[in-house]
């Protein structure tokens, strides 16, 4: 029998498929994991509303606990309260940094909160000298930049 | 009407709306005029489809007739989709395509905002997803038509024409059917009157900096939100239910 907080660990194995270094305990898509008795109820929610990936992460997150012989367990998606950006890790955000991804400005960004585009540090060379080319990048959950000090295009994990 | 009866049509509505314009959207996959543009629409496109996954699961759900959201999506006809015409023209040029999700954008996020304080359950956690998506689609709708009303004289015509053929389109978007009245009466959904006045201090902000002129308002075209639907319609639906009909029930 494994206590919730043990469960939780054994999450960590799940990976957001489109982005392998972070978790989806980092990611803030494992909401809440249950135990009663034996049965098990872990909750997720999606990044976007047509999140591709959930389904996928559903599935692993069932294979996970299958393979640690958990069998009485359900998995449920919920929408509410809405997932955000600030719910990732602090370790979440050094892994995103770490893989080439800019990490999502906080929401109390003071030049976001004005309507600005908030100041956005290139993973490459640090240089905050960059510039939003779309808000819209290789996934629903990135916005694609580019950095003028070291001229590399990067992903910017967006603030949501 | 029922209440019941009222919000399985208001959740078909809403989620038709999103479900066509993301499928229209989905058509300059591939088409796009600039790269970055081209992965801009599929990426609205995938926000709408899945918030029409959303709505068309709580409708078969507040039905309780067994249906999914696919075969709420797959297996009803043209008269059985319940979107306003806007969503539902063809895509045109880009300019077209810009002003078209401009005006539904600014209607949208007007509306997914008040849904966030809903007192159904459900619609209020579908609206606090969808909202913050659909404030990126407006903010990019609007930065585009911006370009084009301030662009080149080409462009600056384009646009002006797009709106100028499209604003027939806008009214239905605020003339509440059955099911809306009886929703927004009994405090579930917002008075569409509200949400009007709102998105017009949009339209007006926006067009004023694109140097666009606001169109007068006259016939406005009405009907889809009891199925009877424009030409373009029915031809997107053939293809988007087309292997569902020849092969039905297939999974893959
Ligand atoms: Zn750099």
């Amino acid at each position: 029998m494994r206590t919730a907080e043990e469960i939780q660990v054994l999450l960590e194995q799940v990976k957001d498929p489109e982005i392998p270094v972070i978790s989806i305990r980092e990611l803030g898509v494992l909401r809440e994991v249950k135990v009663e008795g034996d049965a098990v109820e872990v909750v997720i929610t999606p990044t976007y509303s047509g999140c591709p990936a959930m389904d996928a992460m559903q599935e692993d997150v069932e294979q996970v606990l299958r393979k640690a012989g958990i069998a009485n367990f359900t998995v449920k998606q919920v929408l509410s309260p809405a997932w955000s950006t600030d719910w990732i890790s602090e370790s979440g955000r050094q892994k995103l940094l770490d893989y080439g991804i800019a990490p999502p400005p906080h929401t109390s960004d003071i030049r976001a909160l004005k309507g600005g585009v908030p100041e956005t540090a290139c993973p490459q060379c640090g240089s905050t000298d960059t510039e939003l080319v779309s808000h819209f990048g290789s996934t629903a959950c990135k916005a694609l930049y580019k950095c003028n000090a070291c001229k590399e295009p990067f992903d910017l994990f967006k603030c949501l | 009407m029922k209440n019941e009866e009222a919000l399985f049509r208001y959740a078909v509505r809403m989620g038709d709306n999103s479900l066509v314009l993301g499928h229209r959207l989905s058509e300059w996959c591939g088409h796009g005029p600039q790269l970055e543009e081209d992965i801009a629409q599929t990426n609205i496109a995938l926000d709408l489809i899945g918030q029409a996954r959303n709505y068309l699961t709580y409708a078969g759900e507040v039905e309780g007739k067994g249906r999914s959201e696919d075969d709420l999506a797959y297996l009803r006809t043209d008269r059985e989709y319940l979107n306003v015409h806007l969503v539902e023209l063809h895509k045109g040029d880009y300019a077209y395509t810009i002003a078209r999700s401009f005006l539904f954008d600014a209607f949208h996020l007007a509306l997914q905002q008040a849904l966030t304080t809903s007192t159904d359950e459900r619609l209020k956690g579908i609206a606090e997803k969808a909202v913050k998506e659909v404030a990126y689609h407006l903010r990019h709708s609007s930065e585009w038509l911006i370009r084009f009303g301030d662009g080149t004289d080409e462009s600056h015509e384009r646009a002006q024409n797009a709106l100028d053929d499209l604003w027939r389109y806008t009214g239905e978007l605020f003339v509440p059917d059955e099911a809306e009245e009886v929703l927004a009466k009994a405090g579930v959904v917002p008075h569409l009157k509200d949400i009007q006045a709102e998105w017009s201090a949009t339209v007006d902000r926006v067009l004023k900096e694109a140097t666009l002129k606001r169109p007068a308002d006259g016939w406005m075209a009405s009907g889809g939100k009891k199925g009877v639907h424009t030409e373009h319609l029915g031809p997107m639906l053939a293809e988007m239910q087309t292997l569902q009909r020849t092969y039905p029930g297939v999974e893959w």
